[in-house]
């Protein structure tokens, strides 16, 4: 009985360790190789920049049984028709102001941040900016005096100045209604848009 | 200005630095450690130690303020704005736990490879950088906050990323500190002996270092930038600092019990596969909703529902030890965090993180205070107890290893320092449990995640009591460091008899 069997033994348990981690490890990186082939931008799952050049809604899908982004037709944002390039330059800049201004660290972004600011995910269709007509002129005013244009509904929290300019807030709206058009697999659930019915 | 001019400023500058030196040299007769019984290495170690410390302070001072504005909103409004908090809060955190990682190495490096340490005068370098890089990275938090939407910004003043929110400037300066810690790592054992403990860690180093790369770059598409991002968040927190933690752990219940090295070393293989066998892939639970595609929902609710299992092992391994030796160690306030550790990472980051991980679920709990509730007791039960253990080891053996146990003189201040940091954290734990409960239901399932859904949420009794118990045991947890702070500078202080340490059987 004084034998070690073989799966308490050190150096079976050894090979393993580091079998398991080599294979799940290539597993990750041939996954990591499909995963960022099938998010760049212009594909199915997530839209090409000038995605912002047209009407984007989320409506549940009986057939998927999930909430899905529908791209429709033109709906141009500040009244102007966006190439590829330009569309991506602006997405761009908002992206940058999103991490320059921290906005992480309050809201979230596809869910991830931080839980005092509402999710910005699907923000571009809240319902909060009451008709498509009235929606640029109004995130933009909030981005750019938050403090006089506040959205608190009633509980006192309310977004600092952040000193965005009217560039940059373009741009944040601009990234948002690129970041509204991605799919997420049905997250947020059962997210009403402002062209929602009801 | 009374004394006028430049030699007025001067003077005065000279006088506060005599006072300053004054009150130091007060402090260190006070706390009477003598560090000519560290050997050089481990004087490093606990220079790592102290601004771990000090760190630690930084992150509750800054919870606490983050935690006083979910009750009154108007707290420091536009001076130090929420998203400035809470990201000292957690950076704050991330830092300390890597001080107190690299200091637990260093103590033991000697110890493990049987000779010096190669680098010791880059190592003390690369600590004063770090440390330097640190304390500008934070009075850049602090002070200037945010830049316009401009690379510069993101270079030198904030990425605005989660966790990883130090600017580009310090990231480099993160992966030099840490090359110079590996190759004092590698450079010690190859010139002393190798080891199980040191095979582990030494590839352990390789990932936790390669993976800090991934977060480096600005990405204009969301989903890939999260994608990277997750790779250093996910893969460093549950499953790099996770193998750190059990390299720290074996080599600790090897000097706190004398537990046999083969025993250790060979749970240290099986916590490595089952750790990596399950995390590596189970970073797909943070797949699922930012655009990747569908098969992520399966991998990830796979993987992440078998991260539990090494912390189970974990516990048995811990738990099974200290009771094969009668619970007989020359250090009870370091063994007490240990079984604080064992159990707390298993609650913390084991079941409270299976409870929102299957995606069924996740897709109501994410992004809601689940995740708060979640990160508190993981972040405490797997890395603060550890540390925390280590800063009790260290702080015997600078003492002269005294005797430590329950019995010693002023033996309540570390018990109550123990029970009131785990009470305190447990607390806001499920304070915080009971608020994403609540957001789930009602912003998430009911209201849709829209805005006014999500404020309906943040205004109902449910969770705004939550919040404030949230404060309240938050307080407690303040209390409890305060106290733990005073214990270490005090512990074992005019203690004359001798600590027992178990020779390994």
């Amino acid at each position: 009985m004084n034998e070690t069997p073989l799966w308490a033994s050190e150096s079976f348990w050894k090979k393993t360790a580091i079998w398991v981690t080599a294979g799940s490890f290539l597993i990750l990186v041939v996954l990591t190789f499909d995963s960022l082939k099938q998010t760049t931008a212009g594909t199915q799952r997530v839209p090409a920049y000038d995605v912002i050049n047209k009407k984007i809604d989320y409506q549940f899908d009986k057939e998927l049984n999930k909430f899905m982004p529908v791209i429709g037709g033109e709906e141009l944002l500040f009244g102007k028709e966006f190439t590829e390039e330009e569309a991506r330059e602006l997405v761009d800049l908002g992206k940058k102001t999103t991490q320059a201004k921290n906005c992480m660290n309050c809201h979230t972004l596809l869910g991830n941040g931080a839980y005092y600011a509402p999710d910005l995910t699907k923000a571009w269709l809240d319902q909060g900016w009451i008709s498509p007509e009235m929606r640029e002129d109004m995130m933009i005013k909030f981005l750019m005096d938050p403090g006089k244009n506040a959205r608190t509904y009633g509980t006192g929290r309310k977004m600092p100045d952040l000193g965005i300019t009217e560039t940059e807030a373009k741009g944040i709206v601009a990234f948002l209604k690129w970041m509204s058009s991605i799919d997420t697999n049905g997250f947020p659930y059962n997210f009403k848009t402002l062209y929602a019915e009801d | 200005m009374k004394s006028g001019g430049l030699a007025g400023v001067i003077e005065n500058a000279g006088v506060l630095v005599d006072r300053s030196r004054g009150y130091w040299q007060d402090f260190q007769n006070w706390v009477q450690l003598d560090s000519s019984r560290l050997s050089p290495g481990r004087q490093l170690a606990v220079k790592y130690f102290i601004v771990a410390v000090i760190l630690f302070c930084a992150q509750i001072l800054f919870g606490l303020l983050a935690a006083l504005q979910f009750i009154f909103p108007g707290f420091l409004y536009e001076f130090l704005d929420f998203s400035v908090n809470r990201m000292v809060h957690i950076n704050a955190m991330v830092i300390w736990m890597l001080y107190g990682f690299l200091g637990s190495i260093y103590w033991l490096l000697e110890d493990e490879s049987g000779t010096e340490i190669v680098g010791l005068k880059y190592g003390i370098w690369a600590f004063w950088i770090l440390t330097g890089a640190v304390a500008l990275v934070v009075l850049v938090y602090l002070f200037v906050q945010i830049g316009a939407g401009e690379d510069s910004s993101l270079w030198l003043i904030n990425e605005g990323r989660e966790y990883i929110e130090a600017p580009r400037w310090a990231d480099f300066g993160i992966v030099a500190v840490v090359l110079t810690f590996f190759y004092n790592v590698v450079a010690t054992f190859s010139k002393g002996k190798w080891s199980g403990i040191a095979g582990v860690l030494t590839l352990d180093l390789v990932a936790l270092a390669g993976l800090y790369v991934a977060g480096m770059f600005y990405m204009t598409n969301i989903t890939h930038e999260q994608y990277w991002w997750w790779w250093v968040i996910h893969l460093w927190v549950e499953a790099t600092w996770e193998v750190l933690v059990g390299v720290i752990m074996a080599w600790s219940l090897m000097k706190l019990l004398g537990v046999r090295r083969k025993i250790v070393e060979t749970w240290l293989y099986i916590e490595v596969a089952l750790m990596f066998g399950s995390g590596i892939l189970g970073l797909g639970h943070h797949y699922f909703w930012i655009g990747t595609p569908e098969y992520w929902l399966t991998i990830g609710g796979f993987f992440s529902a078998l991260e539990p299992i090494p912390l189970v092992a974990m516990v048995v391994h811990a738990v099974y030890d200290s009771g094969a030796h009668s619970f007989k160690t020359g250090n009870h306030p370091a063994l007490a965090w240990i079984i604080a550790q064992a159990f707390g990472n298993f609650f913390g980051a084991g079941v409270w993180g299976f409870m929102h991980t299957l995606p069924q679920i996740n897709l109501y709990t994410h992004g809601t205070q689940w995740s708060a509730s979640h990160g508190h007791l993981a972040f405490f039960g797997a890395y603060a107890t550890i540390n925390i253990a280590f800063f009790y080891l260290a702080i015997q053996h600078w003492r002269g290893d005294v005797w430590m146990a329950g019995g010693i003189k002023h033996a309540w201040r570390w018990k109550w320092a123990l029970g009131l940091l785990n009470v305190g954290v447990l607390g806001m734990t499920i304070a915080l449990l009971i608020a994403g409960y609540e957001q789930s239901f009602v912003e998430r399932a009911v209201e849709g995640s829209t805005w006014g859904g999500y404020f309906a949420a943040q205004s109902q009794p449910a969770f705004q009591s939550a919040m404030t118990w949230r404060l309240f045991f938050g307080l407690i947890t303040a209390s409890g460091l305060v106290l733990l702070v005073w214990d270490l500078l005090t512990i074992g202080k005019g203690e004359e008899r001798k600590a027992e340490m178990p020779q390994q059987a």
